[in-house]
């Protein structure tokens, strides 16, 4: 039986760009300021990278397709790329995947980067693409906010609560999140802003307005991830270790029968239950010390709480509201500003989150820095809430 | 001869106020401001002919208990493709047998009487149907504008269960060109109003009415119900007062009401002479283009059981005032409008793709397993059902007429949309299955879950590129 990937890979060093909007960096030099804060980070050369994942999420408007990107970017030797992509837990796949080929054995020291280049569209908001031939005879033309109101209109039905109050909770987690990002100087967006703001920004996709949604940014992170020993044997101490890394995919059953009422992100308890099992978490909300998660709007953020177990079902709006996931609340929630306010380069953003748990977990966040953080959670969801990709990864010191 | 089975009515919600249109323009033509009495249909910017055509046909299908549709022909001068029947796809979304015969039916003014002539004649079995649907589109600020309205209408012509027993029909075919259209023109060419009716109404009219009457044996004096399609207001009294027929029976034009509606008005006034007729009255139609059709009916006894879920008086019924003149102008593509970056992505149809999906872009079919009944759409390879999953086990279902509820929502202000905001969510079918889907003509704050819809089939897209429109169905929330 498998035996999971708990202590079997740890970080050997993180970078992560500038993000916002980055109008005259190209992708390579966001991918080249992330890879070289990673690379004297790590204390390894070059060529001692022995295989690369690339996480890229729309080809349309970044990059284009395959893994050459990264190596022309790097001047990586000839090793092997692979391109990853899925949707906005791209970033997470990448590491998923250098991870996996680190605890095989198949190499000794790999890299994961993401990148997301998102403001050459010429609008605001993620780019107008095709879904597929055929989706998109019959899909609602819908925009990332209009998938995700959904998500608040069937938790409000769901559980009964009042337009107001859902809105309130929103703007609170919204409020919190810009209030991080303003200490964090690799933010998109740093500056606070108020609850009245956030609650009478104009509709984007009611009952999501301007300050529900995250920001649109440039931006690339990267990891290189090796063994215990190596790690060790190179003098790296505070070693910040994989506990789990949990994929979920929908199968079309939300969007297709009647087992999922829309209040709800089924591939996020899914995900993160095998990841609790795979890193021997028992109790998420005493265990887990700090989280990074998918608010690409606060609704979002909110539901997800629910769904990681770290809000009992239904009681969201209540633990947002109290302050549970504040800076200073029991279990603190995107302390580095969140997609929210970091932004939200597609490719990257799993990577970002990783960077953040691993900087903490170091001691070495700066302003931001939480006392005693133990074990760290990310979480991406890429997709709509009726169908989407959930990936989880968490992280904390080795052994 | 064969008679009418049944009738259908389908008129856009929004009614355009023709004091609004008339404000809009009457610093250059300050005439209009005498036309300007009520209002007109305006398609929403997802309706055309063929749309417009699907409903009428449900609707007109509703009132009969066996359909048993054997032949659907469409008249329009307004047929969204030139080379590709239109027809068909209206076949397709009503799910008709493919053995059903399929026919446009267009190029004049009386497109819908000939067609009506030639179902009365045919020796086909069942029921044909025939829909009558315009969209007509006119310059803005023009004296057409403040007349015209976009509507469609529907009958089934058959043996069994017969309405109106038709007493006789005539056609008297004369190249008088009151107005034209030519190849690539946007707009219809016409001559001066006394003309046509001193020399078109006046004289071409009478020919017909006294052939049909004459063969029939029936006196003018005995027409109960008297159509004559036209946008010239005093026209139908004039003529009734020459032929002799009774000014009481003149079926209004509606022209404050609906405006008229080209081809499909002679069915429109059908449906409004059925809804109002009794056992033993007559009816009496015309149709004036390039000559005149006339088709003489009587109503029967069966006709007081014939209840259209709609009808003309329902679809009336059903309406939204609209004030917006700059909106009418948007949907009728009379004006270029900003639609912003979003707005420019390619709208490609990949033909291919499109085949094979279309059963469920066209008919709105999904699928119900065979072992686990579990009701889907769309249909796939596996059953949607987690306990299930088996194999290519599903039959067709139709969702078509499944009115469902709305489990969650948004209006997205983000989304490229021709009426923004673009509503749309998951709607849950009541006989099983969900779908996440647009809304249409939604008011604002009308909308929740637990909302009930009915769902509808209308335009998904236009590609203006390459003159081609994705159709596909949406749902409506229920007054």
């Amino acid at each position: 039986m498998a035996s999971g990937i708990k202590d079997k890979v740890v970080i050997l060093g993180m970078g992560c760009s500038k993000f916002g909007e980055r109008w005259d960096s190209s992708p390579s030099d966001l991918m080249v300021e992330a890879f070289e804060e990673c690379l004297a980070d790590a204390g390894v050369e070059r060529n001692q990278i022995e295989a690369a994942w690339f996480g890229a999420g729309i080809d349309a408007f970044n990059v284009g397709s395959s893994a050459m990107p990264l190596s022309i970017a790097l001047r990586l030797n000839y090793i092997p790329v692979t391109k990853v992509e899925n949707m906005c837990a791209t970033g997470t796949e990448a590491f998923r995947g250098a991870v996996y080929a680190v605890a095989s054995g198949a190499c000794d020291i790999a890299l994961a980067l993401g990148v997301e280049k998102l403001k050459d569209t010429g609008y605001g908001g993620l780019p107008q693409r095709s879904r597929g031939v055929e989706n998109d005879m019959y899909w609602p033309n819908l925009s990332a906010p209009g998938a995700f109101a959904q998500l608040a209109s069937g938790y409000r039905a769901k559980h009964k609560v009042n337009k107001d109050d859902l809105k309130r909770a929103m703007a609170h987690v919204s409020v919190k999140s810009h209030a991080n990002g303003a200490k964090n100087p690799k933010a998109h967006l740093q500056r606070e802003i108020t609850a009245e703001q956030a609650i009478n920004a104009p509709f984007i996709a009611e009952p999501i307005g301007l300050f529900d949604c995250c920001g649109v940014s440039d931006g690339s992170a990267c990891a290189i991830v090796t063994t215990p020993e190596i790690a060790r044997s190179l003098g790296k101490e505070n070693l910040v270790a994989v506990k789990a890394l949990q994929l979920a995919v929908s199968n079309g059953t939300e969007s297709s029968h009647a087992s999922w009422d829309g209040s709800f992100l089924k591939t996020t308890r899914i995900a993160s239950q095998r990841a609790y099992d795979e890193a021997g978490i028992r109790k998420p909300k005493e265990e887990i010390t700090m989280t990074e998660v998918h608010d690409c709007f606060s609704i979002t953020e909110l539901v997800t709480m629910e769904d990681l177990q770290l809000a009992d079902e239904g009681a969201g709006v209540k633990d947002v509201l109290d302050g549970t996931f504040d800076a200073d609340g029991s279990n603190p929630c995107q302390i580095d500003g969140g997609l929210k306010c970091f932004g939200h380069p597609i490719g990257a953003s799993g990577l970002r989150m990783l960077y953040e748990n691993y900087l903490q977990l170091q001691g070495r966040a700066g302003a931001r820095q939480l006392s005693d953080p133990k074990m760290g959670l990310n979480h991406n969801l890429g997709g709509f809430p009726h169908q989407n990709i959930c990936s989880i990864s968490i992280v904390g010191p080795y052994g | 001869m064969k008679g009418i089975t049944s009738y259908g009515v389908y008129l856009p919600r929004l009614r355009l106020k023709k004091q609004a249109m008339a404000e809009a323009n009457a610093w250059f033509d300050a005439s209009l401001k005498g036309l300007a009495k009520g209002e007109r249909s305006i398609c929403n910017w997802d309706e055309d002919t063929i749309t417009m055509a699907v409903e009428a046909a449900t609707d007109c299908l509703s009132a009969l208990s066996e359909a048993n549709v054997s032949g659907l022909k469409l008249a329009s001068t307004t047929l969204p493709f030139l080379d590709r029947q239109n027809s068909v796809v209206i076949a397709e979304a009503l799910s008709l047998d493919r053995s059903a015969s399929t026919m446009d039916v267009s190029a004049s003014q009386r497109a819908a009487t000939s067609a009506l002539i030639n179902s009365l004649e045919s020796n086909r079995n069942g029921n044909q149907l025939l829909v009558a649907s315009e969209h007509r589109r006119s310059k803005a600020g023009s004296r057409a504008e403040m007349l015209w309205g976009d509507a469609a209408a529907a009958v089934t012509v058959g043996d069994d269960g017969i309405i109106a027993e038709c007493l006789g029909v005539a056609t008297h075919a004369v190249d008088f060109i009151d107005h034209y259209r030519g190849d690539g023109a946007d707009f219809d060419y016409d001559w001066e109003e006394r003309w046509i009716r001193d020399e078109g109404f006046m004289k071409i009219v009478p020919v017909v009415v006294e052939s049909v009457l004459n063969d029939a044996g029936v006196a003018a004096a005995d027409i109960n119900h008297f159509i004559l399609p036209t946008d010239q207001a005093r026209t139908p009294a004039a003529l009734a007062k020459r032929l002799g027929i009774n000014a009481e029976a003149i079926v209004d034009n509606q022209i404050a009401t609906v405006g008229v509606a080209g081809a499909a008005q002679p069915l429109l006034l059908l449906a409004k002479a059925l809804e109002s007729a009794t056992n033993g009255e007559t009816i009496l139609i015309l149709g004036f283009g390039q000559g005149c059709d006339a088709i003489l009916l009587r109503a029967t006894d069966k006709l007081a059981q014939c209840k259209p879920g709609l009808g003309l008086s329902g679809a009336l019924k059903r309406r939204r005032e609209e004030t917006n003149y700059n909106k009418f102008l948007s949907f009728n593509n009379l004006v270029e409008r900003d639609v912003g970056k979003r707005g420019e992505a390619d709208k490609q149809t990949y033909l291919s793709g499109y085949n094979r999906r279309k059963d469920l872009l066209t008919g709105f079919l999904g699928g119900k397993c065979r072992d686990c009944g579990t009701v889907q759409i769309p249909r796939e390879k596996y059953c949607v059902n987690p306990e299930c999953n088996a194999l290519d086990s599903q039959d067709v279902y139709s969702f078509a007429s499944q009115d469902g509820t709305v489990l969650t929502w948004t209006a997205d202000r983000l989304t490229f949309d021709w009426s923004p905001p673009a509503y749309f969510g998951m709607v849950e079918f009541d006989g099983g299955g969900k779908l996440m889907m647009d809304f249409t003509e939604v008011e604002e704050g009308s909308i929740d879950s637990g909302s009930r819809v009915s769902v509808h089939f209308r335009i998904r897209q236009f590609d203006p590129q390459r003159g081609f429109r994705k159709y596909f169905w949406k749902a409506i929330v229920e007054d």
